[in-house]
């Protein structure tokens, strides 16, 4: 028995979504997904006309859909905005190489200028030197700290006036749900919001895909016959996220709206004036944004730099004891070679 | 065999990985019983699941954030691990649960 499209276009229905429980064709799902995305661009005034907007991309499904999308209704709607790919190339073989390929059939295909960063010009090191020097534990921070920063980098180079991100709702749910288990409230506090920095020293970050689901992404890709990179990164994948998301996946299963409902609740939080607040300011090194002195970036690359990977990791107060050893140790052997050069 | 059920069989977005990274494949199951979706999961288990079973299995059927397409249709419309299976279906396995 055929399931017909509930647009009553007289199409047979090809998905169900996930968000609506609607059984819909591709045309009517086409133009469903594209319209909520657009309603989420306007009725949170995300752009401007005449504004230069960077699309973060890493050549996987959400990126590419953002792209693809964002293009779209550009022209659509005359958003008056001029769209450029940005990229990171952490460094890592047999996985960023890769899906920076696709990211360039994304440049070819949606005619979009794409710039390319990498850790390598930006710090001087690789993901597979750095992975080389700490191992497999804690890596995924480096690259976490190191892709937030250059990204920042990156917008301030082109000159943009916001940074597009392709962060879908499953993963704001997860993010939402990891931070309560974490009990991080200064994260808690933010991951919800579709606008993110901003401020006088940072570039804003916006979230056009906030309310859109995975799955509907991945329809939407595959229908579309767009093509994305989706193999797993070769170093450690992110234990604490994957428990996450296995938890929500199970829970969308009896209720599809729960991703929905756990973004709702994050948005709704409201936190005591006592629950302290991280104070965003810039890096007295770098410049860019951060809410510690000096940034997270900054000091995992002195660890990195001074042959000391965990300076970052952990406790500050430890860091602090390391470099105060590593600084008495260099301090004596100075002093002895002095006193060698005075005979 | 003359009254096989043939089927095409696809892997992808990462599910591939799972099956020895072979993204299409022709498939010839016995025709002299019926097929449905759950029983071609349990057989794809039995057969050519070559690692981490967990991570396409759970209990009867596929685990959650993998689509199945049969025919280019959301499975959800066709009755999911009930659907019989017909003649020269395509069944297309994606995987949402790799990178971003």
């Amino acid at each position: 028995m055929p399931v017909y499209c509930k647009s009553q276009c007289g199409n047979r229905a090809v998905l169900r979504r996930p968000k609506t429980g609607d059984a819909l064709c591709k045309e009517c799902f086409f133009a469903a997904f594209e319209a909520e995305i657009h309603h989420t661009i306007s009725s949170n005034q995300l752009f401007q006309p005449g504004q230069k907007i960077a699309v973060a991309a890493s050549g996987g499904k959400d990126s590419t859909v953002l792209a693809h999308v964002l293009k779209l209704l550009n022209e659509k709607h005359n958003y008056g905005l001029d769209l450029v790919l940005l990229s990171i190339d952490e460094g890592i073989s047999g996985y960023r190489d890769d899906s920076l390929e696709t990211v360039k059939q994304n440049r070819d295909d949606y005619q979009m200028s794409l710039k390319i960063l990498s850790y390598e010009e930006l710090y001087g090191w690789t993901m597979d030197r750095i992975v080389a020097q700490i191992g497999r534990s804690n890596n995924c921070t480096f690259c976490g700290v190191f892709r937030r920063q250059a990204l920042d980098r990156g917008a301030k180079l082109l000159q943009v006036d916001s940074i597009a991100t392709g962060h879908n709702a499953d993963d704001i749910a997860e993010t939402v749900l990891m931070n309560i288990l974490r009990g991080d409230t200064a994260r808690l506090r933010r991951c919800t919001d579709i606008r993110t920095g901003g401020g006088e020293d940072s570039i804003p970050r916006v979230k056009p895909l906030k309310y859109s689901y995975e799955k509907d992404i991945v329809m939407y890709a595959h229908y579309k016959k767009l093509v994305y990179f989706s193999t797993e990164c070769v170093f450690a994948p992110n234990a604490y996220r994957g428990h996450a998301r296995a938890f929500l996946k199970d829970l969308e299963k009896v209720r599809p709206s729960v991703i929905m409902d756990i973004i709702y609740s994050g948005e709704q939080l409201r936190f005591k004036d006592t629950v302290k607040k991280p104070v965003r300011g810039t890096c007295s090194r770098c410049g860019f944004v951060s809410s510690q002195q000096p940034c997270k970036a900054c000091v995992l690359l002195e660890g990195l730099n001074r042959g000391l990977p965990k300076l970052g990791i952990g406790k500050k107060s430890k860091g602090d004891r390391m470099i105060a050893e590593q600084n008495r140790e260099l301090d004596l052997r100075e002093r002895a070679n002095l006193v060698k050069n005075d005979f | 065999m003359a009254n096989d059920l043939k089927l095409i069989l696809e892997l992808s977005a990462g599910a591939e990985l799972l099956f020895g990274n072979i993204k299409r494949r022709q498939l010839s199951l016995d025709g002299s019983q019926k097929w449905t979706i759950g029983s071609l999961l349990k057989w794809m288990h039995a057969n050519i699941l070559t690692r981490s079973p967990e991570l396409f299995i759970q209990g009867d059927t596929v685990r959650p954030g993998i689509l199945v397409l049969v025919n280019d249709t959301d499975w959800e419309l066709l009755g999911g691990l009930d659907y019989e299976l017909q003649q020269n279906d395509n069944i297309l396995f994606i995987s949402t649960l790799h990178g971003g």
